[in-house]
């Protein structure tokens, strides 16, 4: 299901929530699944006593990814033609997190979207922007 | 990073979509993926960063009987981070590494069955003194992803930071 550009308008909003309460597990799954085994995502003991952080944190390529379903799921299934983001604070288990795209502009068939995810406290986790093929 | 052969595989795709919470069935089922405008499954927009399984010398992996890895056993860790766990991908970030920014841009869509080959090089270089965690060294990484027929799929461009302490959570 693709977006059509006469239904579309600068301004309009997609929100989608991401993940609640974000467990752990997640993390330890994203880790295995990608391959990023660095331990200051799944590894307490030495993210506390070594790496000087008061606990696990989860990818930021998570965050991406996951924002990223927020949008595949607003534009379509292999839709977008660019897509980036700024981590622009931590993400740690226990959060939950909104993504909103708003569209910016629309021309020849493609539209420009802003891109912001949250956390529970309001806090930006991630900012960026995308773009995407839509039909008419 | 470089891979010489990265191959875009359906149960590869499954654990991903699972991974980061996405239940659409174009990541899980042939027969319906088939039915829609990608003909097929496609990969979720992050995917290629999963490239990574298929680097050889990947530094945020524990090696085979390698050296040793830098996450705690016995003790809180096991060996000091290589210079090569960091930053110098681009990618993720090691030690006092982290990832500050990643932008994808697609030429096309990899879909199971693409064979993707990745070069890498670096891009631009900048320091910023931050209010959280001291001095930050940024450095960008340039990664192109091509097909089997030598086509550009996937730019990437990831930004990496090092800080001089870890962030204040304040």
């Amino acid at each position: 299901m693709a977006l059509k550009a006469s239904e579309l308008k600068v301004g309009d909003t997609y929100t989608e929530r991401l993940v609640e309460d974000l467990k752990r597990t997640q993390v330890v799954m994203y880790a295995g699944a990608s391959g990023d085994y660095n331990p200051v995502h799944t590894d307490e003991l030495f993210t506390t006593k070594v790496a000087g952080y008061p606990g696990v944190f989860a990818h930021g390529m998570l965050t991406m990814g996951m924002t990223g379903m927020m949008l595949t799921n607003y534009v379509g299934d292999g839709r977008l033609t660019e897509f980036g983001v700024r981590f622009t604070n931590q993400v740690f288990p226990g959060d939950t997190l909104d993504s909103t795209a708003t569209v910016t502009a629309i021309n020849e068939g493609l539209v420009d979207i802003e891109v912001s995810t949250i956390n529970q406290e309001g806090v930006e986790v991630a900012k960026g922007s995308a773009q995407a093929r839509i039909d008419d | 990073m470089a891979v010489g052969k990265f191959p875009i595989e359906a149960s590869h795709i499954m654990m991903f979509a699972r991974s980061i919470g996405d239940d659409n069935q174009i990541y899980y089922d042939e027969d319906y993926a088939k039915g829609g405008e990608t003909g097929g499954i496609i990969a979720p927009p992050t995917f290629v960063q999963a490239s990574a399984q298929f680097d050889p010398d990947y530094g945020l992996r524990p090696k085979i009987g390698g050296d040793g890895w830098f996450g705690s056993g016995g003790k809180p860790t096991g060996v000091k981070p290589r210079e090569d766990s960091a930053g110098s991908t681009g990618d993720a970030g090691g030690g006092g590494g982290l990832h500050a920014e990643q932008r994808y841009i697609y030429h096309r869509h990899p879909k199971v069955g693409d064979v993707l080959t990745a070069t890498n090089k670096p891009g631009k270089s900048w320091e910023k003194e931050g209010k959280r965690s001291g001095k930050l060294v940024f450095s960008e990484s340039i990664t192109e992803y091509r097909d089997q027929d030598g086509e550009l799929v996937v730019t990437a461009i990831g930004t990496g930071v090092r800080t001089e302490r870890p962030v204040d959570q304040g």
